[in-house]
């Protein structure tokens, strides 16, 4: 009981980091311009994409490739941000909704079109994959490798965000974008460099989740809810509310789908619908 | 915009509800799609009232479509296939449902908003799914035909079929219609505008939009109704959250806000999807984004929103 327990909390977490690389640029964008990106999964599923071409048709080591998907989510948000997203931040959500929607679609086709609807996969090597043996416990090591991997971005994220002058112009653009403005900060310069990190985040989560949960082109729509939940809970423009959430969230659902698997992604939903009507903007949401 | 008293029937109208009348003569071999094309037709008609009127953006708009699907197969199955009874027993139950979602979902706005009626859909599919005994769970409520809709069988060229439909729609279109040219449907227009400004003047906000919200469940669960009497089946489809999707793209392409979007939305998304996605439905999905990426850049109004610039640009 104790072990599965363990068991549960520790894929848990690494599920939860997972989800959080996923959602933390979402969610500081979403902050900073109020702009609705339901295509934000997509990002993500570009990054997966360029890992698992990387590794099967041009053979490149695993861990050589996650680079390279930061870059490819990276310039696709840069890209789509330049050309369309900018002329939509005073536009209503619905607007925002519609046209990222509509770049989901787009992706979803697109992906299926050149690499067919199966399941991909991208093998990480061999020492990743061993599992190690503590006590009676037995241990995931890709999923120990995403704790870490997940922890330290974490760190890093909120270093660059404390720390750094431009991170101090991003939480200033969260808080009161027209007051930045007011004060000569380039809130859209800020903006566009965020949304590309974010986005590059996105990318190499989306390439390290091939591992846990497969990648085919619905990757786009699948988790896109699991997201919008992560962002929508934690509040937004909170980098501490979406790491709390999606630790939440991960381990809700490994037990749910341990525990209760008769549920299904209800409990997830539930969860998602209560903790929303109690607190509309999100466990540590401002505005 | 048309004031409160502009209710008088255009030519243009009168000309398009006879056109409806067309397939029967000219696509006889088409009247399963028309059926379908006047199911969503309906469908998008009601999440006009509460998105293009009362301004309330919704993502999981198909839990009222499911309720009512479930509801009149359920009833098909287990009591009695008379059609028109089950029709109204699924509206009302839809509304119930809707009347109680109601209560939460007008105190939100904005992402909360579009969060919590995708979480409501999305809770509803899953209950769908788990509750196999009731409704079939992935299987589907199959084992129950509607013979007849008052003495005229439903035939396998679908005659029958579109009649129905059609007639549904035409009815619900004509309450739609009244209400929206009513006091009601115009402070409903007011809310949409501005939310705080409209109880100053009298009209109660959020009892307002939870009437809105009522009514647009009935008709969306009357829609599902009727595509159970005339396909004989009830699939987890009917909630999932790509129905919630399409028909929002459907009502944004026609153009929200506009009574007869809807409508045209679905006249053209159904019988171009027919034509397109004959291959494969992922790449249907494809020239569907694109069309919504256009849509918003460059015909924000919809075709109809476009259509009548252009129309007061000529004149």
């Amino acid at each position: 009981m104790l072990s599965s327990a363990v068991g549960v909390l520790f894929d848990g977490f690494a599920y939860g980091m997972l989800l959080f690389l996923l959602s933390v640029g979402l969610s500081v964008t979403l902050g900073m311009m109020n702009f609705v990106n339901l295509a934000h999964c997509s990002f993500a599923m570009v990054g997966g994409y360029a890992t698992v071409t990387l590794v099967n048709r041009f053979g490149w080591p695993f861990l050589a490739t996650l680079p390279m998907a930061f870059v490819a989510g990276a310039v696709i948000s840069l890209a789509l941000e330049r050309t369309l997203f900018k002329r939509l931040y005073r536009a209503t959500d619905l607007d925002q909704c519609l046209l990222t929607i509509g770049i989901v679609f787009i992706s979803i086709a697109a992906f299926a079109w050149f690499y067919t609807t199966e399941q991909q996969s991208a093998r990480p090597p061999e020492w990743l994959r061993a599992s190690i043996q503590v006590g009676n416990l037995n241990f995931a090591g890709y999923r120990l490798f995403l704790i870490v991997f997940g922890l330290a971005t974490t760190f890093l994220l909120f270093f660059f965000i404390e720390k750094t002058r431009f991170g101090a112009q991003v939480r200033a653009a969260v808080d009161n974008q027209r007051m930045a403005r007011g004060l000569g900060l380039d809130v859209d310069r800020a903006f566009m460099l965020t949304f590309a990190l974010g986005g590059g985040l996105a990318g190499l989560g989306g390439a390290l989740a091939i591992e846990v949960v497969g990648l085919d082109p619905t990757f786009a729509l699948a988790y896109l809810v699991y997201v919008l939940i992560v962002v929508a809970v934690g509040g937004l423009g909170s980098i501490g509310g979406s790491f709390a959430a999606a630790v939440v969230l991960g381990i809700s659902d490994m037990a749910g789908k341990y525990y209760f698997p008769w549920l299904g992604a209800f409990l997830i939903y539930l969860v998602m619908v209560g903790l929303l009507m109690w607190r509309p903007l999100g466990l540590f949401g401002k505005r | 915009m048309a004031s409160v008293s502009d209710t008088r029937w255009r030519p243009l109208e009168i000309a398009f509800w006879l056109c409806t009348l067309l397939p029967f003569a000219l696509a006889p071999n088409y009247l399963s799609l028309a059926s379908q094309v006047a199911i969503t037709a309906l469908f998008a008609l009601s999440l006009d009232l509460i998105l293009g009127y009362a301004g309330i953006v919704s993502l999981g708009h198909a839990a009222f479509f499911g309720m009512g699907a479930y509801t009149a197969g359920l009833i098909a199955k287990h009591y009695w296939t008379e059609p028109i009874s089950a029709l109204l027993i699924a509206g009302f139950i839809s509304g119930v449902l809707g009347y109680a979602l109601s209560h939460v979902i007008v105190r939100f706005r904005h992402l909360a908003l579009i969060m919590l009626t995708m979480g409501f859909g999305l809770l509803l599919a899953e209950a769908a799914n788990s509750a196999h005994d009731l409704t079939g769970g992935a299987d589907g409520l199959q084992g129950f035909r509607v013979p007849d809709v008052l003495g005229f069988k439903f035939d396998m060229f679908g005659r029958t079929a579109y009649a129905y439909s059609l007639a549904v729609l035409f009815v619900c279109f004509l309450v739609c219609r009244r209400i929206i040219h009513s006091p009601f449907g115009l402070a409903l227009r007011g809310i949409r505008e501005n939310a705080t400004r409209m109880p100053a003047i009298g009209a109660p906000s959020l009892s307002h939009l939870r009437k809105a919200y009522t009514m647009a469940a009935v008709f969306a669960g009357l829609a599902g109704a009727a595509l159970t009497h005339t396909t004989s089946t009830v699939s987890l489809d009917v909630l999932s959250f790509g129905r919630s999707a399409d028909v929002l793209v459907i009502l944004i392409l026609g153009g929200a806000g506009r009574l007869y979007g809807g409508i045209i939305g679905a006249v053209i998304y159904m019988v171009a999807r027919d034509q397109f996605s004959g291959v494969n439905p992922q790449y249907w999905y494809f020239w569907i984004g694109l069309l919504l990426v256009a849509v918003v850049m460059f015909l924000p109004n919809g075709i109809l929103g476009g259509l009548s610039a252009l129309h007061k640009k000529r004149q």
